[in-house]
């Protein structure tokens, strides 16, 4: 361990850490005839949709399958408008194969059909297909655009800019590449709000430690849901320009969103609006996936970034950087490209594609509505609106006694609730501390995946579980009252 | 590559620019995929534009993608990844029982059953399984164990991986990584990337690119005065050298590595593509369990596989594994959490993997055809290698080692010394300025020497042996024909 990369130790990355681990362990012992006082465990940790029953889009495995096995392109059980995108796509590929090596940007008409998505969806901003980069999964664009922009040495030492809560990959990748943490809060009163105000303290005491370069967004929000304003975006970009500040805007959510209220906004479309002073100007990275959505493509490690206003001196090292590792999954390319050109009103597929996609998302709003509410009816449990993304993400009242205990333990008090939890009810979520939260406030973040059924069934288990918890502690749970300003009341009774 | 929209206001200095990027970043070079290529590719727009040139078409024998230069993918690889893409097919006849049990049981290793699910971040249990049944099969019953099998997004993943958490310490301390020149430049780059320390090691050329132990121990001794040498790296069968190293060399490799308390990295990508008589491909974890405990139980090591070479060429999918041996259990729990943060690798390549592992068995239907297909591209490999080395050889100023093994040759080119003044004087190094000109003479694309590392004041370029054989003796002559006519011209 002394000649391991330092860098390495410090790494964490909750989403698959210590308590999936032990989720693993339970389940293993399950299998193995170990009893417990449930029968499955139910991994609620990940945003991985297929491993939770929900079923993959029938024409985006039809062309991948035609890309696979051409020989299928004979085959009368395939509709044409598949054939025709397989063999789109395989005319692009080296000896017509899937198996071939792709330019390092990526298929070159599936880049073009990305741009064409772009562009619509942005209701006619132009996107350039030379700036689209298709990526193993949004992952792998944010960590290169990361690596492209770390540098300096101690107070120039590039600081990086990321909400809190976060999605751990940013955090991990920002101590891989020993940069700085630039932690800013979103506001939990108000629906998980980017508040500019919140955004200039971060940067101006950063300013002090190190070279604040680098603005990361999550919007849909992961782990909180949150679906950005335009203003709120606006606001955002706004204070990238005047600060010159890069965005990362983290978009691989912007199918996911629920609340008839909230309506996705991308980065690329707002600054557009704002005109050219702000459009030519500000540095913009936009990544998306074919993990998320509808598709939940997650294991065909799928994904794109948009480039806006880069350098073109600093793209070329970003070309030759992405070249080293050769090109990204080519089955996941293939997979992007029927995400980002999907079947058309008159084309025959377009009918059950249509009913699959929204029965998918149809279901996903339904369980976001459901989780909120019966989280909500848990006296101790207070859950934001899931307005978007895939995640609950529920403040959760802890007593002071769970606290020490946790303390004497050496673990996170929510760390201990999410242990206690898995162990009493097989129930395996990701504590708060896992994604950053205000220093004495507790989370947990719960995946909207499972089943209606299994999931009310996994609401029902965690209400009662919580109010045990309470109970064990000397809350009575009688006594503890919500309080809009979030004081938590003090336990009636004492040890 | 950028935007064409107009630029905004002049006095507006970029956020991210050339000065204050990763300056580690600006260091990384990978010539597979450099200038020449670059400008390969223009020339194949000009092409399709209409633009008249000496040739019709760009040739590009630049990097080992078998499929792109004609290659077929095994049937049965493809069958078993439909099946699982779509398992609607399952039902479909026309499909072998033995795919669809193996996609069966694939499926059912996924979360809810589908290839769309993340797996667990080492790689499906079952296929790591498969995997270290493989290595013991081959490896003559020398067991293996699947929690240390990783598997990943191609080799190379897991090569930088392993490269991320050896590399430490400051000045003097820091991490020294031992290369082959010539080496495969992932290498390179990657420790560029993390500003490692380089220690370069030369094969040798007079005797078919054999390693030499002395060569190794001058490179670390010499390293010692200012780096931490704590890595070493090895490809074999090399790329680009082609050669297969001898079980003896393995020992001593082993043996130094041990001595001189170093990580071995073992890049066996090729394993399958050994065509020399006399050459065989010994594993080194084979050669170190049959070195006794002293050094199967010390020696701490990596050895890395793909799917992208051997026979199945398929490098689009991004398949691979690593083995570890001996690794302190804390690191472990270390290498396990770092890949955990990029969740997985592509399953459809895991999926792929567990094929080129678990082939079809002489009893099942698939066996004949698989075998034929397989035996096939590895005997046209053979041949294409054979009549690589012969022709090159027959041309003055061209000395071609055997092509023992991988996919590409590496011949030394003699350069004239004019040439090598008009090279200067442009600005290039001389083998770059010689693969240039063949690229607009001839539309042959290939990568210079330099690229790959070299000893000072020789030249060569890499060459792959891919394209169908008629093309292949067609690319011979033209770069037989133009070196000929270079040497005339520059003399």
């Amino acid at each position: 361990m002394a000649t391991l990369n330092p860098q390495v130790k410090a790494v964490e990355y909750a989403v698959r850490g210590p308590i999936v681990t032990k989720a693993g362990d339970i389940e293993r012992g399950l299998q193995q005839g170990m009893k417990q006082s449930f029968t499955e465990v139910i991994k609620a940790n990940i945003g991985d949709a297929h491993a939770m029953g929900q079923q993959p889009i029938t024409f985006l495995r039809q062309v991948v399958a035609l890309c696979c096995f051409p020989e299928l392109l004979e085959s009368p059980a395939f509709p044409d408008d598949a054939k025709q995108r397989a063999q789109r796509i395989l005319q692009d590929c080296g000896g017509q194969s899937l198996g071939s090596y792709s330019a390092s940007q990526g298929v070159e008409c599936i880049r073009r059909d990305v741009a064409d998505y772009i562009t619509r969806r942005d209701q006619g901003v132009p996107s350039d297909w030379n700036s689209i980069y298709l990526t193993t999964g949004a992952s792998d664009g944010i960590m290169s655009i990361l690596k492209l922009i770390v540098s300096g040495r101690g107070t120039s030492r590039t600081g990086v800019m990321i909400p809190i809560p976060q999605y751990p990959l940013y955090s991990a990748a920002i101590s891989e590449l020993e940069a700085v943490h630039i932690n800013y809060y979103l506001d939990e009163d108000d629906c998980w709000a980017l508040d500019i105000e919140e955004l200039q303290r971060a940067y101006l005491t950063a300013k002090q430690q190190c070279q604040p370069r680098v603005l990361c967004i999550i919007n849909p929000g992961n782990p909180t849901g949150q679906v950005q304003s335009k203003k709120c975006i606006e606001e955002v970009l706004h204070f990238a320009y005047v600060e010159n500040l890069f965005v990362m805007a983290d978009e691989v959510y912007q199918d996911n969103v629920y609340s008839p209220d909230c309506q996705f906004h991308s980065f690329k479309k707002v600054l557009y609006e704002m005109g050219p002073e702000y459009f030519n100007n500000v540095e913009l990275a936009s990544f998306h996936s074919t993990s998320k959505g509808y598709t939940g493509e997650c294991g065909f490690r799928g994904g794109y970034m948009e480039v806006l206003n880069m350098d073109p001196q600093v793209e070329a090292q970003l070309v030759k950087l992405l070249s080293v590792r050769l090109c990204p999954p080519v089955p996941g390319q293939a997979a992007m490209d029927v995400i980002v050109n999907p079947p058309k009103v008159h084309e025959p597929s377009y009918a059950q594609f249509i009913k699959e996609k929204s029965a998918v998302l149809d279901v996903l709003a339904h369980k976001a509505m459901l989780t909120e509410r019966i989280l909500n009816s848990v006296p101790g449990i207070k859950c934001n609106p899931v307005q978007g993304a895939m995640y609950a993400f529920p403040e959760i009242f802890i007593p002071p006694r769970a606290i020490q205990e946790a303390q004497s333990l050496s673990v996170a008090p929510d760390m201990l609730y999410c242990l206690r939890l898995l162990e009493e009810t097989g129930i395996c979520v990701v504590p708060g501390s896992g994604f950053g939260q205000r220093e004495g406030t507790f989370h947990f973040r719960m995946t909207i995946l499972p089943s209606p059924e299994k999931l009310e069934l996994l609401l029902r288990q965690l209400k009662e579980f919580h109010l045990r918890f309470l109970e064990e502690n000397i809350v009575p749970s009688a006594q503890i009252v919500l309080n809009p300003s979030r004081q938590w009341p003090s336990p009636q009774s004492s040890d | 590559m950028s935007q064409h929209a107009a630029s905004g206001s002049a006095s507006r200095v970029k956020v991210l620019n050339l000065d204050n990027m990763n300056p580690n970043v600006r260091k990384v070079e990978y010539a597979v995929r450099g200038a020449i290529v670059q400008r390969a590719l223009q020339i194949e727009k000009e092409l399709k534009e209409g633009v008249k040139k000496p040739f019709a078409e760009v040739i590009k024998a630049n990097i080992g993608d078998a499929h792109a230069m004609g290659q077929k993918p095994i049937t049965f690889l493809r069958q078993v990844l439909a099946l699982c893409t779509y398992p609607d097919l399952l039902e479909d006849n026309k499909f072998p029982e033995d795919a669809k049990q193996r996609a069966r049981r694939i499926l059912d290793a996924c979360g809810g059953r589908s290839i769309g699910a993340y797996s667990t971040s080492q790689g499906i249990e079952c296929i790591r399984q498969d995997v270290a049944r493989y290595i013991e099969k081959r490896d003559g019953g020398i067991p293996s164990n699947a929690d240390n099998i990783y598997l990943s997004t191609g080799a190379s993943d897991a090569i930088v991986t392993m490269l991320k958490l050896l590399v430490c310490g400051e000045g003097r301390d820091r991490t020294g990584v031992m290369i082959s020149i010539p080496q495969y430049p992932l290498y390179s780059a990657a420790l560029a990337d993390l500003a490692a320390v380089q220690i370069k090691y030369y094969l040798d050329e007079d005797k078919c690119w054999s390693l030499d132990i002395a060569e190794l121990k001058r490179a670390v001794d010499a390293a010692r005065q200012h780096c931490n040498p704590r890595v070493i790296c090895i490809i074999n069968p090399g790329n680009p050298t082609g050669q297969v190293q001898s079980r003896q060399c393995i020992e001593d490799v082993i043996r130094f590595a041990k001595e001189e308390h170093l990580f071995l990295m073992a890049d066996e990508v090729y394993q399958d593509n050994v065509y020399a008589e006399g050459c065989k491909f010994h594993s080194f974890k084979r050669v170190l369990f049959e070195m006794g405990p002293e050094y199967s139980a010390t020696v701490e090591m990596a050895s890395f596989h793909s799917t992208s070479k051997c026979y199945m060429g398929e490098c689009g999918f991004r398949g691979g594994y690593m083995e570890v041996i001996n690794m302190d259990p804390e690191v472990k729990a270390q290498l396990t959490k770092i890949v955990s943060v990029r969740l997985c690798p592509p399953v459809p390549g895991q999926a792929l993997l567990d094929m080129v592992v678990n082939p079809p068995q002489p009893d099942e239907p698939s066996y004949n055809m698989f075998m034929k297909e397989r035996t096939a591209v590895l005997a046209d490999l053979a041949e294409k290698a054979g009549l690589t080395e012969q022709i090159f050889n027959t041309v003055p100023g061209i000395t071609c080692n055997p092509v023992q093994g991988a996919m590409y040759t590496f011949p030394r080119i003699a350069l004239p010394q004019k040439a090598i003044d008009k090279a200067k004087e442009e600005g290039h190094v001389p083998d770059m300025f010689y693969c240039m000109k063949l690229l607009e003479e001839e539309g042959i694309c290939l990568i210079p020497g330099s690229g790959f590392g070299q000893r000072e004041g020789t030249f060569h370029f890499r060459m792959t042996i891919l394209p169908p054989i008629e093309k292949l003796k067609i690319v011979l002559q033209k770069i037989s024909d133009f070196h000929i006519r270079f040497t005339q011209e520059f003399s």
